[in-house]
């Protein structure tokens, strides 16, 4: 089944001398209505986003802080002082290397989950809203409520201590070193799965249903047709979720503000919007915060290029 | 499947683009270079002689809120041309942020009762306080309510950016039922010196009375050392604060004894490196609790006692010091009418409004003639007693608008050495000594 799209008629140059330009005619574009529809949210995009985004940036290369209106104060440029600052504090190395490894699991297992969960409940014919609402019923609750809960379970004398008996780590999940980032990348994929499941519940919807048939005629069985049909199937919101979920976790603050008591143990699950608060908003030193948050915006555009590249195809 | 010309008449870019984008973001840089600077150069503030009305924050626990609303009655009973709005102070994750916020936004109120010492020297930096030097008899005010303690709350030029209000004397409270049933006397309780301390902890958890001997909480947070270390360090020296003269005073000895005996107990399993849900004194997960005189009316269901914090060879209870636990008044500069907010600061913190806080709240202000001039309510609430007593002996955080650092740079150093047991103790506050050394170096 194939459509040709022809160029519309009324484009085709007529011959004589040279019309004058449509662009000329229109000077916004040929769709002007659409310019109206999409100018509040361009609004809110330069003033939520870039004029935040530019004063940031504009703030890391400054000697700045925080004042009342009518205070004056010098805001000399300081070239990249507030960047050496910055990066010469290991407790600011080591949080980009959390989330790092934050990310490194909490990623990969959220688009693997989320994909999974989807097909199932895509395929599932029985209690299939009782099922969607379990998985969204997490993303939907306040972190605040769920993060006291995960403390119960994974403390010393919590629950999953209980069940594993003497495979439980020691120290505990949450106070060691080693388990207490992984613990909350479990924590942040399994809360925000639900969100992820709806993205690839959508895109499954799109997945001709001839295309398993025809499958399934050449003989590949369930999981054939997954890696063959349904992977590629659904590439745009697989790109759609790694982007997000990095994006995202690259944010990473509540979960190590309650659930490990500050980044503990001992900095082991600082993440750089963590170290951002405490110099930015505690510190009172919103320049040197402000260099964290411009490395951390260009490392995550990087890895979304990357992402982009290399997942995204050519679509 | 799409045709390629059909394609390449919609995708292809006008000409006409390129100089039309380079416009646009000639504009966009424009408006941008002009909302920077302008964000520089709002104006806004009060005047020493203005008066008329004022709005006040003050905290939102129970108890102050029915101080708060008393004293805003009784002010605007007899100034109906200089009325007092009073709120609480708004939510956020801490008071510090809301108001520092409310600072840089230019709406916060005329005074504040919550100003936490810690943050002061932020805020006067930031340019939102006023100074009370400066205000018509401000400085002899102060001093002449709160005595050789106002010093504390003197900023490097001894001039004043906070009225010293009120304190909560940190001791340790215990369960006497708890103490009983592991075989301690509960009326003489033995936690005066280090050795008895941990010898009484480790009765009780060998017990099984309770899980913890003491649990303050092990979390980051830079304020946490105000409530394990700071309160015995201030003990064991007779009232060091944590840095003296832009120099950590804690790599000493003193400081050295104190790391030891806490990781004597984090290690020997007398505390735990857990945060707790929920109060553990409350819920009985500790048989003792570090903390002020407001916890009188939140532990009602306990059969509590209270000591001062211990010393290693143990101090006599009206020798010993600890930390403040302090909150502050603040009069920011946002404000209109501030020859008003003086008058209502010094209302506030008259003898009869003292009285009113220490009745409604259980919180000591911050005067040198407590004990005698409210001698009435310490006879008929002998709960209270010690702490009337402790409050003339108390030691506040360090001044200056690196306060925050420096307690964040203690703080880190403290969690991996003494809670979580990771290098050495000493080294770990020689370490934290030099880097604070440094931060408190900085303007």
């Amino acid at each position: 089944m194939t459509s040709v799209i022809s160029p519309p008629a009324a484009t085709v140059p007529p011959a004589g001398p040279p019309p004058r330009s449509g662009k000329r005619r229109r000077p916004l574009g040929r769709t002007p209505l659409g310019l109206l529809f999409s100018a509040p949210y361009l609004v809110f995009v330069l003033l939520v986003f870039a004029y935040p985004l530019g004063y940031s940036i504009w703030i890391s290369f400054h000697d700045f802080f925080f004042t009342a209106p009518g205070a004056v104060v010098d805001r000399p440029f300081v070239g990249f002082d507030n960047f050496v600052t910055a990066f010469a504090d290991p407790a600011v190395i080591r949080s980009f290397g959390n989330v790092a490894i934050f990310l490194l699991i909490n990623v990969p297992l959220t688009v693997v989950l989320s994909l999974l969960l989807a097909t199932a409940l895509n395929r599932a014919t029985r209690a299939t809203t009782f099922l969607r609402v379990s998985f969204y019923v997490p993303y939907v609750t306040a972190s605040v409520a769920v993060v006291a809960v995960w403390i119960f379970l994974f403390n010393g004398g919590g629950l999953v201590n209980q069940i594993l008996g003497p495979l439980a780590p020691d120290p505990s999940w949450l106070i060691n070193s080693q388990w207490a980032m992984p613990t909350i990348a479990f924590f942040v994929t399994w809360k925000q799965l639900g969100f992820y499941i709806l993205l690839y519940l959508a895109a499954l919807q799109g997945v001709p249903k001839e295309l398993y048939e025809s499958a399934s005629t050449d003989g590949a069985g369930r999981v054939r047709q997954f890696f063959a049909v349904t992977v590629p199937g659904v590439r745009p919101a697989t790109v759609l979720v790694l982007l997000v979920s990095t994006v995202t976790g690259a944010n990473l603050f509540t979960e190590p503000y309650l659930l490990t008591g500050g980044g503990g143990p001992n900095g082991a699950s600082a993440s750089p919007v963590l170290i951002m608060y405490q110099r930015g908003l505690q510190q009172g030193q919103p320049d040197v915060a402000a260099a964290i948050g411009v490395v951390l915006v260009v490392l995550v555009l990087g890895i979304a290029l990357l992402q982009n590249r290399f997942a995204g195809g050519k679509d | 499947m799409a045709s390629t010309p059909a394609t390449k008449l919609t995708a292809s870019p006008p000409r006409t683009s390129r100089p039309r984008r380079r416009a646009t973001i000639a504009t966009i840089v424009t408006v941008g270079a002009i909302a920077l600077t302008g964000c520089a150069s709002a104006g806004g503030g009060g005047s020493t002689d203005s008066r008329g009305d004022i709005t006040i924050w003050y905290s939102n626990n129970e108890q102050e809120v029915a101080w708060g609303k008393q004293m805003v009655e009784a002010w605007n009973a007899d100034h109906p041309d200089e009325q007092i709005t009073g709120q609480e102070i708004p939510a956020g994750k801490s008071s510090e942020e809301v108001i520092g916020a409310a600072i840089t936004a230019g709406n916060a109120p005329c005074l504040i009762y919550n100003t936490a010492p810690s943050a002061v020297g932020q805020f006067e930096k930031q340019g939102g306080l006023v100074d009370l030097s400066t205000l018509d008899g401000g400085a002899a005010y102060i001093k002449e309510r709160t005595g050789d303690t106002a010093a504390q709350y003197e900023n490097a030029d001894g001039d004043y950016f906070q009225m010293p209000w009120k304190s909560n004397p940190v001791v340790i409270f215990y369960n006497k039922d708890m103490f009983a049933a592991a075989g301690l006397d509960p009326e003489s309780p033995k936690l005066s010196t280090y050795a008895d301390f941990l010898a009484t902890s480790k009765t009780l958890v060998d017990a099984g009375v309770a899980p913890n001997a003491i649990l303050p909480a092990p979390t980051s947070e830079f304020f946490q050392s105000q409530f394990d270390f700071y309160p015995l360090y201030a003990a064991e020296t007779g009232g060091s604060q944590l840095v003296e003269d832009n120099k950590a005073t804690f790599a000493d000895q003193a400081g050295y004894d104190v790391a030891d005996f806490w990781a004597s107990l984090y290690r020997d399993g007398l505390s735990s490196q857990e945060q707790f849900q929920g109060d553990s004194f409350a819920d009985g997960a500790a048989a003792m609790a570090i903390v002020g005189p407001w916890a009188v009316s939140v532990y009602k269901d306990v059969n509590w006692g209270a000591v001062p914090v211990p010393t290693k060879n143990g101090t006599a209870a009206a020798d010993t010091f600890t930390f403040s636990d302090a909150k502050n008044i603040g009069m920011y500069t946002a404000c209109k009418n501030q020859a008003t907010a003086w008058d209502v600061l010094k209302f506030s913190t008259s003898e009869a409004q003292d009285g009113q806080l220490l009745e409604l709240t259980g919180q000591m202000p911050l005067r040198t003639d407590l004990q005698t001039t409210y001698a009435d309510y310490f006879a008929a609430n002998p709960a209270y007693e010690m702490f009337g007593d402790q409050a003339s002996r108390t030691v506040e955080v360090p001044p200056g608008p690196n306060t925050v650092e420096m307690m964040q740079a203690f703080r880190d150093a403290w969690s991996k050495s003494v809670i979580f047991g990771e290098g050495d103790v000493h080294t770990a506050l020689d370490d934290a000594a030099a880097k604070i050394d440094q931060i408190a170096a900085k303007p």
